[in-house]
């Protein structure tokens, strides 16, 4: 206890570089998302009359009936999600970690697949394979006359969403249960805990703050998403409301930002609850040494159940990819279970035609990528392990992004920035492609964020005061032993940024100012347009998958050759 | 041997070309276009105007109409596009307003003045017409044959009660092109019918889509029957090899779709000799590709369509029976979406309870007439019909000076609550009276 006061007060010395890298990181954050937001947000307390300050239009929202219904079935349809996603994730994260399980490397990777499938695509798969004449519904309609609603109304997009977000479960639980200190676990099982009740006293309890760092994310996201809704043609939601009254209104209609205003006020709020419930605990585990669950062998009948759930419920997340796979080799699919053909002239479409959406994407995607897990981790530092006044503001800040409708950040982006002249060529600044890496930056940032502040609460700082006392300096504290200790944090916030900006389309339908720069999102929005596209462009997503895939995977094997290299491997 | 054969290729077209369009200038450099088209049509345009033009590159930006229109607006002021490039003339309309478009008359000669009963081009010469649509149902022939439906022919058939839930349409405040056609209902059939034919057909839709291509996507994959769509959609849909089938029902107009050069266009000799290639010969023969399938507004290009294509020029019926008012469509645009969308897109739920609690009376009806159940059947059907506003008042400053952040007297959103609550209040009593009607032929 003496120690931890002690800590604390060493901790408390305000240094010039912490204060310096805090002011950059709040400038960027105000100029590429405060600002532009507010040149748009400003418009929900603007009379359209006058000019003046109002907040009847905020009125008007609650008076419309359509509006509550919206915000309701948002609250349902994210809640349930959240649900869904949790049973699809735990166990896969328990099974890979708590067991040695072959094929733990796959089930990581496949299971952050689904995030890499723009949300729009997703939808189409699933609506070929569960929708109402889909393959399922058709052959249960067949052999025995009726029909299961996966995919009506808000059904469907809960089955979509839980599917295409509970990745985000899936990776920072098992983050979180790989960094549970594992002498916590033997002293329960030394006073007689073991099985379900050891999992759901010790285990579970420990592994809280990648769980809730997921659930909290999955639930915003939902909340926010207009993607998958509006493909599925549900509009009574909130975030697709917002979308449909700037996007078909027009930008001065002051609902649309309303909507806006109440969504970003959503969001926190969900993230304040998230926050409350890991409020007076600590996470933090001192031992380094032996990092991770006790990894047992599974006896015969448990491997059978094992792999029979792990099957399932890879089966029904990959359901998507397994229906594009099928539509991207399909000549006619219509009205029936399977396609009428096979052929592979998509693919030959898509290379010859389509590759610099490839090229792009990836480049785009890992330098946002890049830029986030710096600022996340450099965010989550500052706010743990300082005193700066205000820090908690700029962890607020960049989480607000993922309130920010991705249309919203596109319009601000040109507002505040199309009249600014690049130095030298003359063109507009937002006719440059890195416009679109910071937009894809500050979008995904709130990622990256929560993964590596999730990975910084279970370093206890107690190993950075020895480093200390060691003669180490704060810098090279950070780099020597913080950041290392991050690093399985770190890189889960880089995948999930990296895969979720490999197949963002909102704010880059605004920003794309010619096919020559354009991501791989706005070629597969470009395909999808037309019916002889829906080959090349289910073909090209695949590719895509295929891509983002090969770089998660690759990422793992580095990451689990790093954790070998310092011999934290278990046994 | 590729080589040689592109050589040709290049050389028949430079002559195709030259004989075919005046080159005033030779244009060079980057000609910037922002279109809503498909990649099918824009890259075949693209090919063969850059082989056309040697020196010339076509940068295609793609965007749905109203995110071109907005990024238009919103880039006034540092304007990097040359071209407009989009199939709703009312996207035109808006930019030309507010004083964003050039005018430019093009050299290609033998266009008509026009198509069906509409205008090709913009009477002062901001926009011209490079290809025409007419609007029509569309279905899928597997589907029809397993549900055991007949293909419909005028805008009535579906409502009838057998196509409950088998029909679908993209929302007018979605989809431009779909604006127009509920706009042609609405001009076609008047004020007060219009409406209570929009909302017999919506009672059976399985659904409203948020994008015009949700439509033909649906009837294509069979996750509903037909649809309500622009013809090219489903041309091109056959033309891929989708078992679908269309009709034009008389009450349709053929519109064209637009070109206009963008103010202050950075490649201005580059921006007219795009319009002055999409007009010629070469150009508008490449409509004809099975992909693209739109409606040449060069006549001379229909004696190398393959049989059975529409022709507008030929078919006088096409497109005739509606005289289109731009002038009345532009002035109530905001308020017709608004409307269909309170009172239809967001009430379909309850809109469908009671199109079938009506559709199950009336088929009682038939076997057994009872004039009380017939008088409540009637009832139910005006209540569904009702409108919250008349047809002055839609275009009327007051109300329609609300819709798009105007600032009129009134506000959009309290507007909008009126009138969903209206719809909601009348499509719960014609259920109930429904329901009633059918308990007395019980």
């Amino acid at each position: 206890m003496i120690a931890r006061t002690l800590t604390r007060m060493s901790l408390a010395d305000i240094r010039p570089g912490q204060a310096a890298i805090a002011i950059l990181i709040a400038a960027f954050l105000l100029l590429f998302l405060v600002i532009p937001v507010i040149r748009v947000v400003f418009v929900a307390f603007q009379d359209p009359a006058t000019g003046g300050f109002t907040l009847v239009h905020f009125l008007d929202f609650f008076r419309t009936d359509l509006f509550i219904r919206s915000f309701w079935n948002s609250f349902y349809v994210s809640s349930m999600s959240v649900v869904i996603a949790t049973i699809f994730a735990l166990p896969l994260a328990y099974i890979t970690s708590r067991f040695n399980f072959r094929g733990t490397i796959l089930i990581q990777t496949l299971g952050v697949v689904p995030l890499i499938m723009p949300p729009f695509i997703g939808a189409v798969a699933m609506q070929l394979l569960f929708g109402r004449n889909g393959t399922i519904n058709m052959m249960l309609h067949d052999t025995f006359g009726f029909r299961i609603p996966f995919m009506e109304g808000l059904n469907g997009v809960i089955f979509v969403q839980s599917i295409h977000f509970f990745p985000f479960i899936l990776i920072n639980l098992s983050a979180s249960l790989r960094n549970i200190d594992r002498s916590m676990e033997e002293a329960a099982q030394n006073l007689g805990s073991s099985g379900f009740r050891l999992f759901r006293r010790i285990v579970f309890p420990l592994a809280m703050p990648g769980y809730i760092a997921g659930a909290s994310l999955v639930f915003i996201k939902v909340f926010d998403d207009l993607g998958t809704p509006l493909l599925l043609n549900v509009n009574d939601m909130l975030a697709p409301q917002a979308y449909l009254r700037i996007s078909s209104i027009g930008i001065n209609d002051p609902m649309g930002y309303v909507i806006s205003v109440v969504l970003v006020v959503c969001s926190l709020l969900a993230l304040w609850v998230a926050a409350l419930a890991m409020k007076g605990k600590d996470y933090a585990t001192v031992q380094r040494g032996g990092g991770g669950l006790t990894k047992r062998n599974m006896r015969p009948w448990e491997k059978v159940a094992a792999y029979a759930i792990v099957i399932l419920i890879l089966f029904l997340v990959l359901a998507p990819h397994l229906g594009l796979t099928l539509l991207s080799f399909a000549t006619i699919w219509s009205f029936s279970p399977l396609p009428d053909g096979y052929t592979l002239r998509h693919y030959e479409t898509v290379i010859f035609e389509s590759s610099q959406f490839i090229r792009n994407t990836l480049l785009y995607a890992s330098m946002a990528a890049g830029i986030d897990v710096i600022i996340g981790t450099a965010i989550a530092y500052l706010v743990l392990r300082t005193k700066l006044v205000g820090r908690q503001w700029l962890d607020y800040m960049a989480m607000a992004a993922l309130a920010v409708p991705g249309v919203v950040l596109g319009i601000g982006y040109l507002r505040t920035f199309y009249t600014v002249d690049m130095p030298f060529t003359g063109q507009p600044l937002t006719s440059f492609w890195l416009v679109l890496v910071i937009a894809l930056a500050i979008r995904r940032l709130p990622y990256a964020l929560r993964a590596c502040t999730a990975a910084l609460q279970q370093v206890s700082e107690a190993l950075e005061e020895a480093a200390e006392n060691l003669g180490a300096t704060k810098a090279r504290t950070i780099r020597k032993i913080v950041v290392p200790l991050m690093s399985g944090g770190i890189l889960a916030g880089f995948i999930t940024s990296f895969a979720t900006a490999a197949v963002e389309l909102s704010a880059t339908i605004m920003l794309v100012q010619s096919t020559s720069d354009a991501p791989l999102a706005y070629g597969l929005y470009v395909f999808m347009q037309s019916a002889a596209g829906r080959g090349p462009g289910a073909a090209l997503g695949i590719l895509a998958v295929l891509i983002v895939g090969a770089c998660t995977y690759l990422s793992h094997v580095i990451i689990e050759r790093g954790r070998e290299r310092r011999g934290e491997k278990s046994h | 041997m590729r080589k040689t054969v592109t050589a040709i290729a290049l050389a028949a077209t430079m002559l195709t070309t030259t004989a075919g369009v005046a080159m005033a200038q030779s244009p060079s450099g980057r000609v910037v276009v922002v279109t809503s088209f498909p990649n099918d049509l824009t890259s075949a345009f693209q090919q063969a105007f850059q082989a056309a033009y040697p020196g010339v590159t076509l940068e295609v930006q793609n965007r749905n109409t109203n995110a071109g229109v907005k990024y238009l607006q919103e880039t006034a002021a540092n304007n990097a596009t040359d071209l407009f490039w989009a199939s709703a003339p009312d996207a035109f309309e808006v930019l030309k307003e507010a004083g964003l478009l050039a005018q430019y008359t093009p050299k290609v000669e033998g266009i008509p003045d026009r198509i069906g009963a509409y205008h090709m081009n913009d009477p002062e010469g901001y926009y011209s017409g490079f290809a025409a649509s007419g609007y029509g149902i569309m279905w899928n022939t597997r589907y029809l044959q397993a549900n055991d439906l007949p293909a419909p022919k005028e805008w009535d058939d579906l409502a009838k009660p057998i196509y409950f839930d088998h029909v679908a349409m993209a929302a007018p405040s979605r989809s431009g092109t779909t604006h127009l056609t509920i706009e042609t209902i609405l001009q076609g059939e008047g004020w007060d019918k219009g409406w209570k034919t929009l909302k017999e057909i919506s009672g059976n839709f399985r659904t409203i889509t948020e994008r015009s291509f949700g439509v033909p996507d649906g009837v294509n994959t069979g996750s509903f029957g037909l649809g309500i769509v622009i013809d090219f959609f489903a041309l091109s849909s056959q033309a891929s090899g989708f078992p679908v089938d269309m009709v034009y029902p008389t009450v349709t107009t053929i519109v064209p779709a637009n070109i206009a050069i963008v103010k202050n266009a950075p490649n201005r000799a580059g921006a007219e000799a795009f319009i002055d290639f999409l007009l010629s010969e070469e150009g508008q023969e490449i409509l004809l590709n099975p992909a693209i399938r739109r409606l040449p507004v060069n006549p001379k290009t229909y004696a190398k369509a393959p049989e059975g294509y529409p022709n507008p020029f030929e078919d006088t019926s096409l497109g005739a029976a509606v005289n289109f008012d731009v002038n009345v469509s532009q002035a109530r645009y905001n308020v017709v979406d608004a409307l269909f969308d309170q009172l239809v897109t967001f009430q379909l739920a309850e809109l469908k309870t009671a199109t079938q609690a009506i559709q199950r009376a009336e088929i009682a009806l038939e076997k057994k007439d009872n004039a009380e159940a017939r008088a409540l059947v009637e009832e139910a059907r005006a209540l569904i019909a009702a409108m919250p506003i008349t047809e002055a008042q839609a275009s009327d400053p007051s109300i329609a000076g609300a819709f798009g952040g105007g600032g009129g007297e009134a506000r959009q959103a309290e507007l909008e609550q009126g009138w969903a609550s209206f719809a909601r209040t009348n499509y719960g009593n014609a259920r109930q009276k429904a329901e009633q009607a059918l308990k007395m032929l019980r």
